[in-house]
């Protein structure tokens, strides 16, 4: 269910430490339902763990996205303005978010089967 | 009188099917220690005859432009109110029911919603407008937030041409949200450009003007948006909607959020309320707009239709990361205006713009040729409103027309100290060329 | 049955109004307004006549659904039934046409129905004095949470930055602490849907400048430790704020001034019958007691007995300021009067009284056929949610609200309060008769036992309108927010 390669946190971001890219989990997506809107941070700017990078709209609830690592936004995925839906159809793929030169914060990361555990308990 | 249905036998009935033998028994979980042990002292309940009687009665101790001819404005204006819309305000379907939170069966409210965003963008030169505000002087609040939000600007340039009562309720707001909010001084009777110019630096989130003008003044818009932009301000302008009918649509001249008290369409002067507010911006920023917002949708079989859309901005989703709380708008008043507007059209409101302009001009001519009395800023182009400048009291003034079926001019004194013994006349185009002659003879004292 | 936008009806040429004719000379335009700032195009409005005015929104009114169309038991909305007298008051040309600088010498009987509303209002809560400025609830709340914050601060108080809400609170209360510059902390509710107080205790200190409450709450339940709620709050230094959405429930039985409220709003345009407005306007009337009078806005309206002579009093130099222009939606504030003049102290209790019996009433019968998942004696409202074995079928009550539009009825308050999932609120109000009741009871049933044996027919509904559900995501992706003119 939750891919092995991607790490996660307990407010359902994912990230890929080797593609550096980063996007909400799977989980996140289906509870906020029909996404309508993401708001992207600028290229550039440079971000602690747990700030709050972006912000996802549902037509019934909104979320900040929070940046599960430390570092600077390097590339964002401009196809969402068009094409939101793209994080309910594939959460992992063509619904990722941003991407970070990662300068820390990796050690907090839960694996996915912690992640999963964590789903559960919910 | 009351308006409850409810007779003995089904009290009895009711009560009977809860399993209790008194309503009493529905209020004890109430304590003792807070249950009012008393009537209301209130007076008794009336039939409807006598209500009317004395509620009309009360109302009579009032003056009212049926009866006066009125030279007053300041925010609040007698226009023309074409017939239509008082009977189509009382279709009761329109008044009697909620926020169209139930699509299905609030198409009629969502519609004329729809059509009040396309009048207003239409108007203003604007892309997007919301369901409207509660008044002028609060869209003016909300925008100011909106546009400090946008451009993480904490501090607000304010002109001090704009209403007194509108900065007023802006310091309320700013105080509130933690805003910090600088005036701009103004020079015969427009914004002072220089001081403006001085005042604006890198740290000013938005400019906010009024045009035309508390004075009436007609103001450099095009100038004041150079200004700010070379600083990245936000430009916020109050406009009065009927001027643009002869007036440059805002969003033609660079301005970044436009609003205003849309009272002057088709909404009646009722003691100061309830008006009705607007606020129009680019799409750029649709998403920064607060309240209610109508847009078209498509249904399950395939028909268009209208929703409450963009929700998720709202407080009932965002709880306290919304940046506004609305949560009601204007929705009957934004229904008359776009009754209004229908009725006018675009001749219309052109029509009447023109008219209050050639009104206004002709009572500066006459006005001024009042010994004792002079045109104050004479050099202003202005619209429905202009300022004099008088050797008597206004006080005095006003009695003696008074006296002779006339409400005259606000008395500026109220609000500006330097401008004691100044009066500010309105002139729309329900004034005749008789009424306006009949001012300028009492004002000279004939009886 | 679809109608045609009324831009789509324009037809050049046409006209609708007719002004009175131009009778002082036309001079040129260009030297009335400076030339840059003339009107190059002209805004597309409509050209109409007056039948296709009247027609096309006769029309609309006619897709809407009002409390004079049927019943609307919307949940915290007190949609009760709205009297005629009220309109015609409203529009009495002494009131419609009065204007707000017109001076207090020809305003006296403007003046009068604000101090008289005041006094009323005041008596009715239990409080000192009332604003009128507000023109909503949520912007009484936001002028009532300044008015805490102006006092706070007036004691040289800045550490208070927090203010309280209970998970079962309306958006707005959050959404207002923001605008007050305060954090909101929330508070679960009890296992009894009440406050817990040992939660409330575990929050409450020296930073609370606020514990924003309803009463009864959104679960249509009356807070029965209030008075110790009050304590505890009052003890740490905060203030207790009534959220005056509910009031239709205890008029003449108890009064938030009593239970240790110190400041509330109402929402005339629910307790005090005057309409909606399909949004608006409303008019939320802000009460405080005695300490905090000097932090109302500006103006107050005083009366002189001397000289049997209303007035406005500006000079009040603690006032939080103004939160509107003039002084409050005055047309909505007559209608309001006119209506506690009619019903008296008694009127207004027995009111109360029966909206409380018809929600229990309707509480009682529905119970066999829905959740009622806190069952004991409600206040104007209660909560129902489907049965297990309806949610099994894939039921939510979304569809069963739908379902309500065919029966005729206007649904309920769906998915509020929060933290009971499935939410029903269901709010009769006193105006409603047995039948009525009855109807409604019965067409609930009747959608249950459909949700069994026809899901789909759920799903699907409402099927009696011209349009049915709309894909509201598809809206908000690609909002389309007005008309555009063909060019």
């Amino acid at each position: 269910m939750y891919p092995k390669n991607l790490k996660y946190t307990k407010e359902h971001e994912w990230v890929n430490l080797e593609t550096k890219k980063i996007g909400i989990t799977h989980y996140a997506q289906e509870a906020l339902g029909d996404v309508v809107f993401v708001e992207l941070p600028e290229i550039g700017v440079e971000f602690e763990a747990g700030d709050s990078i972006g912000v996802v709209e549902s037509v019934k609830a909104v979320s900040d996205i929070y940046s599960p690592v430390s570092g600077k936004v390097v590339a964002v995925n401009e196809d969402l303005l068009d094409s939101p839906e793209l994080i309910n159809q594939d959460p992992y793929g063509k619904g990722w978010i941003l991407e970070m030169e990662i300068t820390g914060g990796e050690e907090e990361l839960l694996d996915a089967e912690a992640y999963q555990r964590l789903i559960e308990e919910e | 009188m009351n308006f409850v249905p409810h007779t003995d036998s089904e009290r009895k009935d009711m009560l009977a099917k809860i399993g209790i033998s008194s309503t009493e028994e529905l209020f004890k979980d109430i304590p003792n220690r807070v249950r009012l042990e008393r009537e209301l002292d209130l007076p008794p309940g009336l039939d409807e005859f006598s209500l009317r009687k004395e509620v009309t009665s009360l109302s009579q101790e009032n003056a009212h432009i049926d009866e006066y001819v009125s030279f007053l404005g300041a925010g609040a204006y007698e226009h023309f109110r074409p017939a239509v819309i008082d009977h189509l305000l009382l279709r009761s379907e329109f008044y009697t029911a909620y926020t169209p939170y139930q699509p299905e069966i609030s198409q009629g409210t969502l519609q004329a919603i729809f059509e009040f965003q396309t009048g207003i963008c239409e108007l203003t030169g604007m892309d997007v407008a919301n369901a409207s505000m509660y008044d002028g002087a609060s869209a003016m609040a909300e925008a100011i937030i909106m546009a400090t939000t946008q451009t993480r600007k904490n501090k607000v340039l304010i002109s001090s041409t704009v209403h007194p009562e509108y900065r007023e309720v802006v310091k309320t707001y700013a105080w509130g949200r933690g805003i910090e909010i600088l005036e701009s001084p103004y020079k015969e009777g427009l914004t002072d450009l220089e001081s403006l110019a001085t005042n604006l630096s890198e740290n000013i989130g938005a400019v906010v003007i009024q045009n035309p003008n508390f004075f009436g003044g007609i103001e450099d818009v095009k100038k004041i948006v150079e200004l700010a932009q070379g600083y990245k301000a936000m430009v916020i302008v109050c406009v009065d909607p009927i001027s643009l009918g002869v007036l440059e649509a805002p969003g033609k001249l660079g301005v970044d959020i436009v609003i205003g008290e849309g009272q002057s369409l088709g909404i009646p002067l009722s003691f100061g309320g309830p008006y009705l507010g607007f606020i129009a911006t680019k799409e750029k920023y649709v998403r920064r707009l607060p309240g209610r917002i109508v847009g078209i949708a498509r249904d399950r079989r395939g028909n268009e239709g209208f929703v409450l859309t963009l929700q998720a901005r709202e407080q009932h989703i965002r709880r306290e990361k919304a940046s506004s709380n609305i949560c009601s708008n204007q929705a009957l008043c934004a229904l008359a205006a776009t009754i209004y507007l229908s009725t006018l059209g675009k001749k219309g409101i052109k029509e009447v713009a023109e008219q209050c302009l050639y009104k206004t001009h002709y009572a500066k001519g006459v006005l001024g040729e009042i010994p004792g009395v002079e045109i104050a800023f004479p050099a202003n182009k202005t619209f429905k409103e202009f300022v004099v400048k008088s050797k008597e009291k206004i006080n005095t003034i006003n009695k003696r027309l008074f006296k002779a079926g006339i409400i005259g001019g606000l008395d500026l004194g109220k609000f500006y100290k330097e401008l004691e013994n100044h009066m500010l006349i309105c002139v729309t185009e329900t004034r005749s060329k008789r009424e306006i002659d009949l001012l300028k003879r009492v004002w000279e004292g004939e009886k | 049955m679809k109608e045609k936008l009324i831009f789509d009806l324009s037809t050049p040429g046409r006209k609708a109004y007719s002004l009175p004719e131009l009778d002082v000379p036309q001079v040129d335009l260009a030297s009335l307004v400076p030339r840059d700032i003339v009107r190059q195009e002209e805004p597309e409005l409509p050209e109409v006549s007056e039948v296709d005015v009247v027609r096309h929104f006769t029309r609309l009114s006619q897709m809407n659904y009002g409390v004079d169309t049927g019943f609307y038991p919307l949940g915290s909305c007190t949609m009760k039934y709205n009297p005629k007298i009220n309109e015609d008051m409203a529009r009495l040309p002494g009131f419609a046409l009065a204007h707000p600088y017109q001076g207090e010498e020809l305003s006296q009987g403007a003046l009068k129905l604000i101090y008289d509303l005041d006094k009323y209002l005041s008596e009715i809560a239990g409080m000192e004095r009332i604003t009128l400025q507000p023109a909503a609830g949520a912007h009484g709340e936001l002028t009532g949470i300044l008015i805490i914050k102006a006092y706070h601060e007036y004691r040289g108080d800045f550490k208070r930055k927090k203010v309280i809400v209970p998970d079962s609170a309306h958006g707005t209360n959050p959404a207002t602490a923001s605008l007050c510059g305060y954090d909101t902390i929330e508070i679960k509710s009890n296992s009894r849907g009440l406050v817990d107080l040992d939660e409330l205790k575990k929050v409450v200190g020296e930073d609370t400048a606020a514990l924003m409450l309803t009463n009864p709450n959104t679960l249509g339940l009356f807070e029965e430790e209030i008075l110790k709620i009050a304590d505890i709050v009052h003890e740490a230094g905060g203030l207790l704020y009534y959220d005056g959405a509910n009031m239709n429930a205890i008029m003449g039985y108890a009064r938030p001034g009593d239970m240790g409220f110190d400041v509330i709003h109402f929402n005339l345009h629910k307790t005090f019958s005057t309409p909606h407005g399909g949004g608006g306007p409303g008019s939320g009337p802000v009460g405080v007691k005695n300490f905090l009078v000097p932090f109302l806005p500006r103006p107050t309206v005083e009366y002189d007995p001397r000289r049997e002579h209303y007035y406005f009093d500006y000079d009040r130099p603690q006032s939080i300021g103004k939160v509107k222009a003039f002084y409050g939606n005055f047309g909505v504030a007559i209608k309001a009067y006119t209506y506690i003049l009619a019903l008296g102290g008694k009127g207004l209790k027995e009111a109360s009284e029966l909206a409380v019996l018809n929600a229990n009433y309707l509480k009682e019968q529905l119970k066999e056929n829905y959740q009622v998942p806190l069952d004991r004696v409600c206040k104007h409202e209660f909560i129902i949610t489907p049965e297990k074995k309806v949610k099994e079928k894939g039921i939510h009550t979304l569809d069963i609200a739908k379902r309500l539009i065919d029966y005729g009825f206007h649904p309920p308050t769906i998915y509020f309060p929060l933290i009971v999932e499935e939410a029903m609120m269901i709010e009769p109000t006193e105006t409603e008769n047995k039948e009525t009741l009855d109807a409604f009871v019965q067409a609930l049933i009747k959608i249950s036992q459909e949700a069994l044996e026809n899901p789909e027919l759920l799903h699907n509904a409402p099927h009696s309108t011209y349009v049915s559900r709309f894909n509201e995501a598809e809206a908000a992706r690609k909002p389309i927010l007005r008309w555009k003119p063909n060019k």
